[in-house]
């Protein structure tokens, strides 16, 4: 889940007690909550400045969900640096909780009202 | 890796039938068995690879809550720690019974209020102090066990994990995290969880200190704050929080009190153990 994007398997599929296993609750497909998209459940949505951004990792490493995704996409600020990670939200699955915002040290996240313009 | 964890916080947001977030092998246990469930299954993965059935060293490791470790699943733990199973036993801390919503357990700290134990004028939350876990784990003399805090993660969490599991041959290891629930604690908003993480251990309440062979180090940045020039105000931490929001000045500086013991127990520990002083 580090790096990238995780696409979720296709169906999840209720079984019937005739083809679950002998005993016990048995869940056959891993990580199927991907599926279960709850990103309607925030009010506030995080907004990443690419260009403030220092790739510092703060934000992915306290995201409790996660959803921030390390993508190898290089990238070039209107500065001049060079970087050949970006740092992008999972709008699908990110609840709003801005740890992120208010733990970034360059203050390059802000947390937008959901339904406003950015 | 196989992960055993029995209900508790992590258990109800993580496996919501038909659904499942872990990608790993995964078993739910019963609340108090974590520790049991835990040996069997590093006994069977042993018994495997002696018999040439596996020929693969899978790592097994308890994830349980404060009320599966404090209360309830003590005896099990106990039990594994005892007959030195090579498990990595996890406990994350919100102290409190939080998602049946905010009950006491062993883990919930002195004056703190819970649903079943509400401040009023004679009672004032809880009257008893926090259970210290790390001294009774320390004491089946395990190989490696460690605090940790949830604002430390990138290198002090990330390395008290790594280093317990490179000691699962010799035995069992035990890391004690904290983690605050806004909900429970509550008067702070979500985004701030991490800054009240953080906040406990700048004001000595939750120190990180590690047990390693024998020897009790207190890790960085806790090393710092023995010393109660450079620690924050506790009020910081107490009064952020609604459990506390009675508590008085004088309560406070019981609280105070309690935690300058502890850390000069700590200390104590350390040296009697045979560390050499940060700040001689």
């Amino acid at each position: 889940m580090s790096t990238g994007a995780w696409t979720p398997p296709k169906t999840t599929k209720l079984m019937g007690w005739r083809e679950l296993p002998a005993i016990g609750g048995y869940i056959m497909e891993p990580m199927s909550t991907t599926k279960n998209t709850t990103g309607s459940w925030r009010t506030e949505r995080p907004v990443i400045d690419q260009d403030a951004c220092i790739r510092c990792r703060t934000c992915w490493m306290y995201c409790p969900e996660p959803a921030i995704l390390e993508l190898d996409k290089p990238y070039v600020t209107k500065d001049g640096r060079r970087y050949d990670l970006t740092y992008e939200i999972d709008y699908d699955h990110c609840k709003g909780c801005g740890i992120c915002a208010h733990e970034c040290p360059t203050k390059a996240i802000k947390m937008v009202p959901e339904g406003a313009e950015e | 890796m196989i992960i055993v964890n029995p209900t508790g916080c992590l258990e109800v947001t993580t496996t919501i039938y038909p659904y499942t977030s872990w990608g790993v092998p995964y078993i739910h246990v019963a609340f108090e068995n974590a520790g049991a469930v835990a040996s069997g299954i590093e006994a069977a993965i042993k018994a495997l690879n002696k018999n040439g059935l596996l020929k693969r060293n899978t790592r097994v490791i308890a994830i349980a809550g404060d009320g599966g470790t404090y209360d309830i699943g003590l005896q099990a733990l106990s039990g594994m720690l005892e007959r030195g199973h090579g498990v990595l036993y996890v406990l994350y801390d919100n102290e409190a019974y939080m998602n049946t919503g905010i009950q006491r357990s062993g883990g919930t700290p002195k004056f703190a209020k819970t649903t079943t134990m509400p401040a009023g004028t004679v009672i004032r939350g809880k009257i008893q102090k926090k259970k210290d876990i790390m001294s009774i784990v320390m004491a089946h003399h395990i190989p490696y066990a460690a605090t940790a805090n949830v604002a430390y993660p990138p290198i002090d969490l990330v390395n008290k994990v790594r280093k317990a599991l490179s000691y699962l041959e010799e035995g069992p290891a035990f890391i004690h995290v904290l983690a605050p629930c806004p909900p429970g604690w509550g008067g702070f908003p979500d985004e701030k969880m991490i800054e009240i993480a953080r906040l406990a251990t700048e004001t000595g309440y939750f120190p990180l200190y590690e047990w390693d062979r024998d020897r009790l180090i207190i890790n960085p940045p806790s090393d710092m704050y023995m010393d109660k020039r450079l620690r924050k105000p506790l009020r910081e931490f107490v009064k952020a929080q609604s459990r506390w929001s009675h508590v008085t000045d004088e309560e406070i500086k019981e609280l105070e009190k309690d935690i300058e013991d502890f850390l000069n127990y700590l200390w104590r520990l350390s040296i009697g153990s045979g560390v050499p002083t940060p700040y001689a």
